[in-house]
């Protein structure tokens, strides 16, 4: 699974990224998180506001900290 | 995206469990309302009583005597300090439940359709209620320009969103009156409206950096997520839990000098530098703010502490105007995007503008 977590590297995307990784090693599931800071690769994607959250190239959510429990279920939806 | 569709099918098929589950969604949100109005009524009793709070920890469980500069310090700081945090409180977690409301993309979606005047009003206005970070201010510039916002218009919006916020008007309230929050609300509001007009008079579309308006942008297909008022609610509380836990240090600290100046500082100090008398104040002040950076939390209280000791309102508005929307570090983050010379019309257009509410209000007041 690929998570990218978007973000110039303020405050909430740092917190972001480190949510994620905790929702993933709770939900038990291998997967690949890369951290994008590059303004061009963020704005290729649509997204109005960082920190966003892409999986498998679909955006999950935007200028947010999303709540473990969204991540999870994010988690569990794509893998099905 | 399976959960959607089953929600969706659901609610086609009966009709019943889609009104059981809207009423039980709405007793939730009337207990939420049911805990907030007594909460409200305390809030009003405890701010109505600080004064008397603050009169009697300082003279009568401090036993300070009256009339000397620490006791009359300690007094303003023991009534100033909970009375903005308060009123900090209630106003982030309305503005919090406002914003619930509005969503960059929502923002975007208003603002696409519009021509540039009425695109510029609307873009000022909006700009008081859309969840903003400077850090997003990159892909929100792309977002609005390359899905037909017109230039104007975003710059309009980029220069409302940090400078007119819930936070300044807070503080200037508390700590000066409606009458000056309200000027600056006003003031703030104009400087956003027609900066960005200009900037979109000036057509410098061709400012931009080539790589934007190859970007096709435009919607990254995310479903907007329905809130239910207790989500709302949620929000609000979110907000004043991250807001008020980052903010309140410097609205502390800001209180704590002007306590001392207050009871320290002779009146008149700050006359001779920042006072009316000099022409060269305004441009002067404006100048100093472009490479000190602070949000709305930080600087006020110095202006609070400036204004109080004779500083002229307009000289010391101009000053906190550029240090919050003319920031060093956001130009930085735009220069990814603008090329220098639009970069050069902005702050030459907004620190213009905000120089004439500097003179207005130095020749006004």
């Amino acid at each position: 699974m690929e998570i990218k977590v978007l973000g110039p590297g303020c405050s909430k995307c740092q917190q972001t990224e480190k949510i994620v990784k905790e929702a993933i090693a709770e939900a038990g599931i291998s997967a690949n998180v890369e951290k994008v800071t590059d303004m061009m690769a963020i704005a290729g994607y649509g997204v109005f506001g960082t920190p966003a959250v892409v999986i498998n190239g679909e955006v999950k959510s935007v200028g947010k900290i999303p709540k473990k429990d969204e991540i999870k279920k994010w988690l569990g939806g794509t893998i099905i | 995206m399976k959960d959607i569709d089953a929600q969706s099918c659901c609610s086609v098929l009966t009709d019943k469990a889609e009104i059981l589950v809207g009423s039980a969604e709405k007793s939730r949100a009337l207990r939420y309302v049911l805990y907030m109005v007594p909460l409200l009524i305390l809030w009003v009793f405890i701010y109505q009583e600080l004064a008397n709070f603050s009169r009697l920890m300082t003279y009568s469980v401090l036993r300070l005597q009256e009339g000397n500069h620490l006791s009359s310090a300690i007094e303003f700081f023991i009534f100033e300090t909970p009375k903005v945090m308060m009123l900090l409180t209630l106003v982030v977690f309305g503005v919090g439940i406002v914003r619930s409301f509005f969503t960059p993309e929502k923002t975007r979606a208003i603002l696409a359709g519009k021509g540039e005047s009425v695109g510029n009003v609307l873009a000022a206005l909006l700009g008081i209620v859309t969840p903003f970070c400077s850090c997003s201010a990159v892909p929100l510039f792309i977002g609005f320009v390359t899905t037909g916002v017109p230039l104007g218009v975003t710059f309009s919006f980029l220069i409302s969103a940090p400078m007119v916020n819930e936070i300044a008007l807070v503080l200037l309230y508390g700590l000066f009156g409606w009458k000056i929050a309200a000027i600056y609300l006003g003031t703030g509001l104009l400087i956003a409206m027609i900066s960005g007009w200009v900037i979109g008079r000036l057509h410098m579309e061709h400012h931009l950096e080539d790589w934007v308006l190859q970007i096709k942008a435009g919607g990254n297909g995310m479903e907007e997520e329905k809130l239910t008022w207790e989500n709302r609610i949620q929000y609000g509380l979110d907000a004043v839990k991250d807001i008020v836990g980052k903010v309140w240090i410097y609205v502390v600290a800001g209180i704590a000098v002007g306590a001392g100046i207050h009871g320290f500082v002779p009146e008149g100090f700050m006359a001779s530098i920042m006072g009316k008398g000099d022409w060269w104040s305004v441009p002067v002040a404006v100048l100093v703010g472009i490479p000190m950076y602070s949000n709305a939390a930080g600087i006020i209280p110095v202006v609070h502490a400036l204004i109080g000791k004779g500083a002229a309102l307009g000289t010391v508005l101009a000053f906190m105007m550029s240090v919050i929307a003319l920031s060093l570090p956001e130009m930085v983050i735009l220069r990814k995007v603008l090329k220098p010379k639009l970069i050069a019309t902005f702050v030459g257009v907004v620190g213009f503008g905000i120089m004439i509410v500097g003179y207005l209000f130095n020749i006004l007041i």
